[in-house]
Protein backbone atom coordinates (compact mmCIF):
# COMPACT_ATOMS: atom_id res chain seq x y z
CA UNK A 1 0.00 0.00 0.00
CA UNK A 2 1.72 3.18 -1.62
CA UNK A 3 -0.39 6.87 -1.42
CA UNK A 4 -0.74 8.06 -4.71
CA UNK A 5 0.71 11.59 -3.42
CA UNK A 6 4.04 9.54 -3.41
CA UNK A 7 4.16 8.48 -6.69
CA UNK A 8 3.10 12.54 -7.56
CA UNK A 9 6.03 14.00 -5.23
CA UNK A 10 8.39 11.90 -7.30
CA UNK A 11 7.53 13.22 -10.54
CA UNK A 12 7.60 16.51 -9.56
CA UNK A 13 10.92 16.19 -8.43
CA UNK A 14 11.78 14.68 -11.51
CA UNK A 15 10.07 17.37 -13.23
CA UNK A 16 12.56 19.73 -11.19
CA UNK A 17 15.40 18.35 -11.84
CA UNK A 18 14.26 18.26 -15.71
CA UNK A 19 13.72 21.85 -15.29
CA UNK A 20 16.98 22.52 -13.74
CA UNK A 21 19.16 20.71 -16.22
CA UNK A 22 17.83 22.58 -18.77
CA UNK A 23 18.49 25.75 -17.35
CA UNK A 24 22.16 24.67 -16.23
CA UNK A 25 23.49 22.62 -19.30
CA UNK A 26 25.53 23.73 -22.06
CA UNK A 27 25.34 20.73 -24.58
CA UNK A 28 22.52 21.07 -26.72
CA UNK A 29 22.13 17.54 -26.33
CA UNK A 30 21.60 17.14 -22.96
CA UNK A 31 19.81 20.04 -23.14
CA UNK A 32 17.74 18.10 -25.27
CA UNK A 33 17.84 14.85 -22.98
CA UNK A 34 16.53 16.90 -20.04
CA UNK A 35 13.25 17.73 -22.06
CA UNK A 36 13.01 13.43 -22.14
CA UNK A 37 12.84 13.53 -18.34
CA UNK A 38 10.37 15.99 -18.15
CA UNK A 39 8.00 14.08 -20.40
CA UNK A 40 9.24 11.12 -18.07
CA UNK A 41 7.90 12.70 -15.07
CA UNK A 42 4.36 14.39 -16.42
CA UNK A 43 3.95 10.27 -17.85
CA UNK A 44 4.35 9.38 -13.88
CA UNK A 45 1.82 12.24 -13.24
CA UNK A 46 -1.04 10.44 -15.98
CA UNK A 47 -0.43 6.51 -14.73
CA UNK A 48 -0.87 7.59 -10.92
CA UNK A 49 -3.85 9.62 -11.83
CA UNK A 50 -4.94 6.64 -14.31
CA UNK A 51 -4.38 4.18 -11.02
CA UNK A 52 -6.67 6.49 -9.04
CA UNK A 53 -9.64 6.94 -11.63
CA UNK A 54 -9.55 3.46 -12.55
CA UNK A 55 -9.77 4.09 -16.09
CA UNK A 56 -7.23 3.83 -19.12
CA UNK A 57 -7.56 7.29 -20.73
CA UNK A 58 -4.53 8.45 -18.76
CA UNK A 59 -2.50 5.37 -19.99
CA UNK A 60 -3.42 6.42 -23.85
CA UNK A 61 -2.89 9.69 -23.15
CA UNK A 62 0.83 8.48 -21.87
CA UNK A 63 1.16 6.10 -25.17
CA UNK A 64 0.59 9.30 -27.17
CA UNK A 65 2.96 11.19 -25.22
CA UNK A 66 5.66 8.83 -25.69
CA UNK A 67 4.89 8.55 -29.46
CA UNK A 68 5.48 12.07 -29.63
CA UNK A 69 8.17 12.30 -27.94
CA UNK A 70 10.18 9.28 -30.04
CA UNK A 71 8.99 11.55 -33.09
CA UNK A 72 10.74 14.71 -31.66
CA UNK A 73 13.48 13.23 -30.93
CA UNK A 74 14.13 11.95 -34.27
CA UNK A 75 13.79 14.88 -35.63
CA UNK A 76 15.39 17.47 -33.22
CA UNK A 77 18.75 15.42 -33.14
CA UNK A 78 18.40 15.80 -36.70
CA UNK A 79 17.84 19.70 -36.21
CA UNK A 80 20.93 18.86 -34.51
CA UNK A 81 23.44 17.61 -36.36
CA UNK A 82 22.53 20.07 -38.80
CA UNK A 83 23.60 22.55 -36.82
CA UNK A 84 26.91 20.99 -35.64
CA UNK A 85 27.69 21.04 -39.59
CA UNK A 86 26.65 24.24 -39.97
CA UNK A 87 28.36 25.93 -36.66
CA UNK A 88 30.70 22.76 -35.78
CA UNK A 89 29.74 23.44 -32.12
CA UNK A 90 27.72 21.75 -29.71
CA UNK A 91 27.71 24.66 -26.60
CA UNK A 92 23.99 26.90 -26.68
CA UNK A 93 26.13 29.76 -25.79
CA UNK A 94 27.95 29.81 -29.00
CA UNK A 95 24.82 28.95 -31.41
CA UNK A 96 23.38 32.85 -30.96
CA UNK A 97 23.25 33.82 -34.57
CA UNK A 98 19.82 34.83 -34.31
CA UNK A 99 21.25 37.45 -31.46
CA UNK A 100 24.02 38.92 -33.54
CA UNK B 1 6.13 -6.01 -1.64
CA UNK B 2 4.75 -2.62 -3.68
CA UNK B 3 6.59 -0.26 -0.85
CA UNK B 4 10.04 -1.93 -1.42
CA UNK B 5 9.16 -1.68 -4.74
CA UNK B 6 8.31 2.13 -5.03
CA UNK B 7 11.31 2.77 -2.41
CA UNK B 8 14.32 1.33 -4.05
CA UNK B 9 13.01 2.18 -8.02
CA UNK B 10 12.14 5.94 -6.77
CA UNK B 11 15.20 6.13 -5.01
CA UNK B 12 17.53 5.08 -7.83
CA UNK B 13 15.29 7.13 -10.16
CA UNK B 14 15.99 10.30 -8.18
CA UNK B 15 19.64 9.90 -7.80
CA UNK B 16 19.64 8.81 -11.62
CA UNK B 17 17.90 12.37 -12.62
CA UNK B 18 20.91 13.60 -9.70
CA UNK B 19 23.13 12.17 -11.70
CA UNK B 20 22.44 13.36 -14.96
CA UNK B 21 22.11 16.81 -13.72
CA UNK B 22 25.87 16.88 -12.03
CA UNK B 23 27.69 14.90 -14.83
CA UNK B 24 29.89 17.45 -17.14
CA UNK B 25 30.25 14.55 -19.92
CA UNK B 26 27.14 13.75 -22.26
CA UNK B 27 27.04 10.15 -22.72
CA UNK B 28 27.11 9.80 -18.49
CA UNK B 29 23.88 12.15 -18.64
CA UNK B 30 22.52 9.41 -20.91
CA UNK B 31 23.25 6.41 -19.62
CA UNK B 32 21.93 7.82 -16.06
CA UNK B 33 18.53 8.53 -17.96
CA UNK B 34 18.42 5.01 -19.19
CA UNK B 35 18.58 3.90 -15.29
CA UNK B 36 15.83 6.70 -14.46
CA UNK B 37 13.88 5.69 -17.60
CA UNK B 38 14.00 1.57 -16.43
CA UNK B 39 13.08 2.55 -12.58
CA UNK B 40 10.00 4.66 -13.84
CA UNK B 41 9.06 1.16 -16.01
CA UNK B 42 9.18 -1.00 -12.77
CA UNK B 43 7.53 1.79 -11.24
CA UNK B 44 4.33 2.11 -14.11
CA UNK B 45 4.72 -1.62 -13.97
CA UNK B 46 3.40 -1.38 -9.95
CA UNK B 47 1.04 1.01 -10.85
CA UNK B 48 -0.74 -1.96 -12.76
CA UNK B 49 0.14 -0.28 -16.19
CA UNK B 50 1.88 -3.35 -18.02
CA UNK B 51 2.06 -2.36 -21.49
CA UNK B 52 3.24 1.35 -20.79
CA UNK B 53 5.90 -0.67 -18.74
CA UNK B 54 6.99 -2.35 -21.91
CA UNK B 55 6.09 0.34 -23.87
CA UNK B 56 8.69 2.30 -21.44
CA UNK B 57 11.63 -0.24 -21.92
CA UNK B 58 11.05 -0.81 -25.66
CA UNK B 59 10.54 2.85 -27.21
CA UNK B 60 12.62 5.10 -24.23
CA UNK B 61 15.34 3.34 -23.32
CA UNK B 62 15.58 1.34 -26.20
CA UNK B 63 14.64 3.42 -28.92
CA UNK B 64 15.43 6.74 -27.88
CA UNK B 65 18.08 7.06 -25.89
CA UNK B 66 20.05 4.77 -28.39
CA UNK B 67 19.40 7.64 -31.16
CA UNK B 68 20.56 9.82 -28.39
CA UNK B 69 23.99 7.66 -27.62
CA UNK B 70 24.49 7.20 -31.79
CA UNK B 71 24.47 11.19 -31.54
CA UNK B 72 26.52 12.24 -28.96
CA UNK B 73 29.19 9.59 -30.33
CA UNK B 74 28.60 10.33 -33.80
CA UNK B 75 29.62 14.27 -32.83
CA UNK B 76 32.00 13.30 -30.86
CA UNK B 77 30.88 15.27 -27.68
CA UNK B 78 33.40 16.06 -25.12
CA UNK B 79 32.80 17.30 -21.52
CA UNK B 80 30.90 20.56 -21.60
CA UNK B 81 32.07 23.94 -20.09
CA UNK B 82 31.32 24.92 -16.62
CA UNK B 83 28.08 27.02 -16.90
CA UNK B 84 29.26 30.65 -16.92
CA UNK B 85 25.02 31.80 -16.69
CA UNK B 86 24.16 34.40 -14.98
CA UNK B 87 23.83 34.65 -11.34
CA UNK B 88 20.41 35.66 -11.22
CA UNK B 89 19.94 31.77 -11.67
CA UNK B 90 22.12 30.85 -8.87
CA UNK B 91 20.29 33.82 -6.32
CA UNK B 92 16.43 32.63 -8.13
CA UNK B 93 17.02 29.23 -9.72
CA UNK B 94 17.66 26.97 -6.23
CA UNK B 95 14.80 28.84 -4.01
CA UNK B 96 12.43 28.33 -7.11
CA UNK B 97 13.08 24.85 -7.42
CA UNK B 98 12.84 24.56 -3.69
CA UNK B 99 9.70 26.45 -3.53
CA UNK B 100 8.31 24.47 -6.83
CA UNK B 101 9.03 21.17 -5.25
CA UNK B 102 7.52 22.45 -1.39
CA UNK B 103 4.36 23.94 -3.40
CA UNK B 104 3.66 20.70 -5.10
CA UNK B 105 4.30 18.32 -2.33
CA UNK B 106 2.34 20.19 -0.28
CA UNK B 107 -0.74 20.24 -2.49
CA UNK B 108 -0.44 16.32 -3.03
CA UNK B 109 0.07 15.70 0.69
CA UNK B 110 -2.79 18.29 1.68
CA UNK B 111 -5.20 16.37 -0.70
CA UNK B 112 -4.22 12.80 0.41
CA UNK B 113 -7.33 11.41 1.42
CA UNK B 114 -8.86 11.86 -2.04
CA UNK B 115 -5.97 10.11 -3.85
CA UNK B 116 -5.57 7.20 -1.81
CA UNK B 117 -3.53 4.49 -2.14
CA UNK B 118 -1.81 2.15 -4.78
CA UNK B 119 -2.98 -1.43 -4.79
CA UNK B 120 -0.17 -3.90 -6.74
CA UNK B 121 -1.38 -4.71 -10.04
CA UNK B 122 -4.09 -1.92 -10.29
CA UNK B 123 -8.09 -2.48 -10.64
CA UNK B 124 -7.42 -5.12 -13.69
CA UNK B 125 -7.20 -8.31 -11.93
CA UNK B 126 -10.68 -9.74 -12.52
CA UNK B 127 -9.42 -11.55 -15.46
CA UNK B 128 -9.19 -8.46 -18.02
CA UNK B 129 -5.59 -7.56 -18.72
CA UNK B 130 -4.31 -3.96 -19.02
CA UNK B 131 -3.66 -4.57 -22.92
CA UNK B 132 -7.31 -5.68 -23.23
CA UNK B 133 -8.49 -2.63 -21.43
CA UNK B 134 -6.38 -0.01 -23.63
CA UNK B 135 -6.73 -1.42 -26.91
CA UNK B 136 -10.70 -1.64 -26.85
CA UNK B 137 -10.14 1.94 -25.80
CA UNK B 138 -8.17 2.93 -28.37
CA UNK B 139 -9.26 0.94 -31.38
CA UNK B 140 -12.98 2.06 -30.81
CA UNK B 141 -13.18 5.44 -29.52
CA UNK B 142 -9.80 6.80 -29.75
CA UNK B 143 -9.41 4.77 -33.61
CA UNK B 144 -9.03 8.50 -35.44
CA UNK B 145 -6.08 9.73 -33.49
CA UNK B 146 -4.30 6.61 -32.87
CA UNK B 147 -4.53 6.86 -36.98
CA UNK B 148 -3.30 10.54 -37.38
CA UNK B 149 -0.45 9.19 -35.25
CA UNK B 150 1.41 7.42 -37.94
CA UNK B 151 0.81 10.52 -39.94
CA UNK B 152 2.95 12.02 -37.35
CA UNK B 153 5.28 9.59 -37.84
CA UNK B 154 5.70 9.58 -41.15
CA UNK B 155 6.32 13.12 -41.41
CA UNK B 156 8.45 12.95 -38.68
CA UNK B 157 10.81 10.29 -40.81
CA UNK B 158 10.68 12.58 -43.96
CA UNK B 159 11.47 15.61 -41.66
CA UNK B 160 14.86 13.90 -40.34
CA UNK B 161 15.92 12.74 -43.63
CA UNK B 162 15.93 15.74 -45.21
CA UNK B 163 17.51 17.47 -41.74
CA UNK B 164 20.07 15.38 -41.56
CA UNK B 165 21.41 14.94 -45.21
CA UNK B 166 24.52 16.14 -46.38
CA UNK B 167 23.95 19.45 -48.13
CA UNK B 168 24.71 19.34 -52.06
Amino acid sequence: MVPIYAYLILAAVLFTIGIASFLIKRNIITVFMSIELMLNAVNLTFVAFSHVHKAVHGQIFVFFVMVVAAAEAAVGLAIIIAIFRTRQTLDVDRINLLKN
Amino acid sequence: MQLALFIIFAVLCVLGALNFLFQRHPINSALSLIVVMMSLAVIYWTLGAEFLAAAQVIVYSGAIMVLFTFVIMLLNAGEEDRTRGSKAAYFAGIPGAIGVIALLSYTFFHEKDILGYANLGGHLNSGVNNMLEISKVLFTDLLLPFEVTSILILVAILGAVVLARKEH
